[in-house]
């Protein structure tokens, strides 16, 4: 069933030695648990329910997991299960919002090593891993910190010429479905995620095909950090294959499209017409850069009410 | 549908007959024109009008219950009442207890007017409740309901010596009292908007408004007034000048 | 068993109990002049400042609704036409528009806006002939409103810089604005101000069948002085609509329409990096609470559905009436219906003028047909129509399920379908059971509720115990498929600028 073998070309053997080196002292003697590598739907752990996966490979031929490989249904179940979470996590206060994406940060900052590691497994040199862990962590600090401030700042009353309280007030989009980068596997998947989910938004997204470890992970940071089931659900597997039932599928009401290849954010853009989905390209050069801690990245994904009410007696 | 109106302490015999006067024909060069539907006067005054009015269609409406303020006894206003009907009173205008309405003593309110009612015999009841007093619409419409559901046979909504008297926002809601009483209880309901109309293109407004809310049949003298004193010369002044095609100036209309 | 009966007796009598509403008491004509009205024979395309012939020399005809006559003659543009258009813009933007300052730019629209009200009356008049809408409406509302955004957004000119905290607004180029026929002139005040104020310049496309306040607006461009080219209006129909949307030197396309036409115009943008905001259509849950001030509401659910002869893209199209008051509030809407005039748009009295044109009398028309046979009662008062022109009664839906065509479909008419609820969380989950959600009205004297209510029905716009109100202060847009992006407030600037840090 294993369709694809991925292999990694670009990373220093001595930081993959490294890494492998200090699993094997831990062991010692004895032999390592190794991970099942998961999805994440509705605040569960299964598997693809094609029971299709592909193996991650080190650059030297090692098996590091077997990944799933999600289908159309996966995605369909993920879709259900943030659809039925949405309502009530737009509904929690944004204080408590903020709250849960700075839980998110405590509990990664807890296991950063384990996302080091990851990352270093994947490619990244150990310099590279920990300033991705650590400016992950503090960017969902700086989104935590938004949750009761956005509003603020984009919200209006309007001094309307009649007798009327006019306000205008941000609501989450929906359901957004949000394709990770490449690269960046985890400061990226984070930088995109952040931002629609402190806005209230739930979402479905589809972790870097490449590099899929740390977003399976993730999942279960996201899994101890009271983040209600459904409001984040992770798949893996191929963006080709993906890609148009994110785009085409019409209980969706939004697609964050973080990759980089033109022709894919057109098909995005054709299938958007479907049901007028939101469709937000954000695929920054640097995802250190400071265009990705912005409050105009949780606008993009929300919807402005305008509420009239009479003033009198 | 005008009620001519003369509630001034300075009141006299003369003055009272003169209106009566323009009441039955309200002016010479226009001898066709209707009389007006009451004249409205103080309860002394009752006798004086009645004379004058006789053998006329014009009906002597009298205010009673301790007019304006209403600021009186129980008994005292049973026993004004009486007294005008048998002065000849075809019409009693009384005021409510706007000092217990507010203090929700609706029950006093309404047996109050129950009583004056029965009191009143074959003389129609307009219940004024002087909703200038009354402070909001929500208000009016309850004091409007009560008012019907106790015997009332118009409601009205001013005395006249209160500023704010009739608007129209007033006016309508009392309009949708009636009608939304008329269809619980299938009894028909006179409405009377009193003080401030002073045109007759605001007199217009006023039956458009009855038009639109309660139909044909609400448009006559039996279940709309006017309750007014300078209003009539400015419908004959917009009449002349209809059939004269030229503006007119008040010196050649009566002052009464 | 006499209790019975006389109890039946009385129930009989009352449910016979009507008001007559057809009296001898009958209104006057009471028409606006429409003397001082200039209007040409034929009108050209307004093009970098002037009017120029269209390239291929066709016109086509633009006709009063409510006499089916012909009122002027309006110029076709083609793809060529919009090429010169675009340049025109384009040159106008690198040259002038872009360079000059912003408090410049912001006093321009304030003369605009000025010289709007000044000739407030003939706007209307024409609106009414070109619409069909009742001149009542075109006088407090379109003419007012359309004159009210560029005061607004001519203030903004100079202001952007508060209007995004921590960025920079800069302009993005030239704007191609399509706009409807339900509100012409208001619609391009509305596209054009917010554009010109954040620094763009704009090429227009009316709707063909009310082609004519915006070519008053193009005459009024001129005697403000407007430079050449910073507003271009192309009248046509769809294909010129269409050859907008490809031009490639367009930057930023606004569409107000039907959801259909949004939806092409969204498939042609594909693979550009064209921005766009579209306002497309709804329909729109009307919920009446029993607590709710019953006439108040009655004439609210009146405007909300028979304003603008219900061309209205947020009417009040479905009404919920909780099942408690709902044969009550349904007398009353029947009785308020019956003292509405349909009738001359010119005549200061009449309450729904003409439908805008055959084609979408015959769209309504169809739906009448439709509610009958998908089983609802349909009520209509008996009021006179004149013998020409395009008409339809104010017409009432009861007996109608959710699933129903006319509780799904927008009709664009005086048509209004009537469904019951019993709870809370019903009367919300039908009323957001549709693709739209443009915007809702809530009746209820509960303050608590009326929160409540409003944050859970998914569209842009809600009004609470009022409906179909507008500001330009006030954004405006819908959620899901009735569009994306705001109109209005400071919300209205953002689909027209770029922001950097």
């Amino acid at each position: 069933m294993t369709d694809k073998t991925i292999k990694f070309e670009k990373r220093s053997a001595s930081d993959e030695s490294k890494a492998i080196e200090g699993v094997e002292q831990a062991k010692s003697s004895r032999l390592n648990v190794l991970k099942t590598y998961k999805i994440y739907i509705d605040g569960k752990f299964p598997r693809s329910e094609s029971g299709r996966y592909y193996t991650l490979e080190s650059a030297k031929g090692k098996a590091i997991a077997n990944v799933s490989l999600c289908s159309r249904k996966d995605f369909r179940d993920a879709v259900t299960a943030a659809r039925a979470a949405q309502l009530k996590w737009a509904s929690a206060t944004a204080y408590n919002r903020g709250q849960i994406l700075y839980r998110i940060a405590e509990m990664l900052e807890a296991r950063r090593t384990q996302f080091i590691e990851e990352l270093v497994l994947q490619g990244s040199t150990s310099e590279a891993a920990q300033a991705e862990v650590e400016t992950s962590i503090d960017r969902l600090v700086y989104f935590a910190g938004w949750s009761d401030k956005y509003q603020q700042i984009f919200s209006s009353v309007n001094p309307v010429a009649s007798s009327h309280f006019n306000f205008s007030i941000l609501e989450p989009t929906g359901v957004v479905g949000l394709l990770a980068p490449e690269e960046n596997s985890l400061l990226g998947l984070i930088s995109a995620l952040a931002p629609i989910i402190v806005g209230g938004n739930s979402c479905v997204l589809l972790a870097s095909g490449s590099k899929p470890l740390c977003s399976v992970s993730f999942a279960e940071v996201l899994n101890s950090s009271d983040v209600p089931a459904g409001v984040v659900n992770i798949l893996t597997g191929y963006r080709k294959e993906l890609l148009s039932h994110f785009s085409s599928h019409m209980d969706v009401n939004a697609v964050v499209y973080a990759g980089d290849s033109d022709d894919e954010f057109k098909t995005i853009q054709q299938n958007a017409v479907s049901n007028l989905k939101r469709i937000i390209r954000f695929s920054p050069k640097n995802w250190y850069s400071p265009e990705c801690e912005s409050p105009y990245r949780i606008l993009d994904c929300q919807e402005t009410k305008t509420t009239w009410h009479p003033i009198g007696n | 549908m005008l009620d001519l109106t003369t509630l001034d302490a300075k009141d006299t015999d003369g003055k009272v007959k003169q209106l009566c006067r323009k009441a039955i024909r309200p002016h010479d060069s226009l001898p066709d024109l209707p009389s007006v539907a009451a004249v409205c006067v103080y309860p002394n005054f009752v006798s004086t009008a009645k004379e004058a009015l006789s053998g006329s269609s014009v009906k002597v409406a009298a205010v009673a219950t301790a007019f304006p303020s209403g600021m009186s006894t129980l008994k005292v206003k049973l026993r004004e009442t009486k007294w005008a009907v048998n002065q000849g009173a075809d019409e009693i205008d009384m005021v409510i207890s706007r000092g217990k309405f507010l203090a929700g003593e609706y029950d006093f309110v309404s047996d109050e007017i129950a009583a004056v009612k029965e009191e009143c015999g074959p003389a129609h009841l307009k219940v004024i409740l002087e909703t200038g007093e009354l402070s909001t619409l929500d208000n009016i419409r309850k004091a409007s309901d009560l008012a019907m559901e106790a015997g009332a046979d118009f409601i009205k909504t001013s005395t006249g010596k209160i500023q704010p008297a009739a608007t129209l926002p007033v006016t309508l809601v009392m309009l949708e009292a009636i009608r939304d009483f008329y269809y619980r209880t299938g009894k028909k309901i006179g409405m009377k908007p009193a003080g401030g109309i002073a045109t007759a293109k605001l007199a217009l407004q006023y039956l458009v408004m009855v038009r639109e809310t309660l139909g044909q049949e609400w448009l006559s003298p039996d279940w709309f007034r006017f309750g007014a004193s300078v209003l009539a010369n400015d419908l004959l002044r917009q009449i002349v000048k209809e059939q004269t095609g030229v503006y007119q100036s008040f010196d050649y209309f009566t002052k009464d | 068993m006499k209790k019975k009966q006389k109890m039946q007796k009385k129930a009989e009598i009352k449910s016979a109990l009507k008001i007559n509403f057809s009296t001898d008491w009958k209104y006057d004509p009471a028409p606006e002049s429409a003397d001082h009205i200039k209007l040409e024979k034929k009108y050209d395309l307004f093009i970098n400042g002037k009017f120029v012939a269209p390239k291929k020399g066709k016109y086509f005809e633009t006709i009063n609704p409510a006499k089916e006559t012909k009122l002027a003659e309006v110029a076709e543009g083609t793809e060529e036409d919009i090429d010169t258009a675009v340049r025109a813009a384009r040159s106008a933007y690198e040259k002038i528009w872009s360079k000059i300052s912003a408090r410049e730019r912001g006093k321009y629209l304030f003369r605009i806006a000025r010289i709007m009200q000044e000739k407030a009356r003939e706007l209307a008049v024409i609106e009414s002939l070109d619409s069909g809408k009742p001149i009542r409406e075109s006088k407090t509302v379109d003419i007012p409103l359309a004159a009210a955004h560029f005061f607004y957004n001519a203030g903004w000119a100079d202001k952007l810089d508060y209007a995004f905290p921590g960025r920079k607004a800069h302009s993005i180029g030239v704007a191609g604005q399509i706009i409807p026929w339900n509100f012409p002139l208001l619609m391009a005040a509305w596209k054009i101000a917010p554009a010109l104020a954040a620094g763009n310049t704009v090429v227009l496309k009316p709707a063909e069948t009310t082609p004519l306040t915006a070519l008053k607006l193009a005459e009024i461009f001129q005697q403000a002085d407007l430079p050449p080219g910073v507003v271009n209006i192309v009248t046509g129909a769809g294909a010129t609509g269409a050859a907008l949307t490809r031009h490639p030197d367009i930057d930023k396309i606004a569409f107000t329409g039907s959801t259909d036409i949004g939806k092409l115009i969204m498939k042609s943008l594909v693979g550009t990096n064209k921005k766009y905001t579209l306002e497309l259509g709804g329909k729109s849950a009307n919920i009446i609470f029993e607590d709710a001030a019953l006439d108040q509401a009655v004439e609210g659910i009146i405007n909300g559905i028979f304003f603008n002869q219900g061309h209205v893209c947020c009417a009040g199209s479905r009404l919920y009436v909780q099942e408690s008051i709902a044969k009550n509030l349904i007398r009353k809407l029947k009785d308020r219906m019956e003292t509405l005039i349909v009738g001359d748009p010119l005549d200061k009295n009449t309450d729904i003028g003409a439908i805008n044109s055959k084609a979408q009398l015959e769209k309504i028309q169809s739906y009448l047909t439709i509610g009958i046979e998908e089983g609802a009662q349909r009520f209509q008062p008996a009021c006179d129509l004149p013998k020409s022109g395009y008409w339809c009664r104010p017409t009432l839906f009861t007996d109608v399920a959710q699933s129903h065509r006319i509780a799904q479909e927008e009709i664009f008419g005086p048509v209004l379908s009537v469904q019951t609820f019993r709870t809370v969380e019903e009367v919300i989950e039908k009323a957001n059971n549709t693709p739209y959600g443009l915007a809702g009205g809530v009746w209820t004297d509960k303050g608590a509720k009326v929160f409540s209510i409003t944050s859970q029905i998914r569209a842009g716009v809600l009004w609470a115990n009022t409906y179909n109100k507008f500001d330009p202060t006030a954004p405006f847009g819908g959620y899901k498929e009735s569009g994306m992006g705001r109109e209005g407030g400071v919300h209205g600037l953002y689909p027209y600028v770029e922001l950097a840090s």
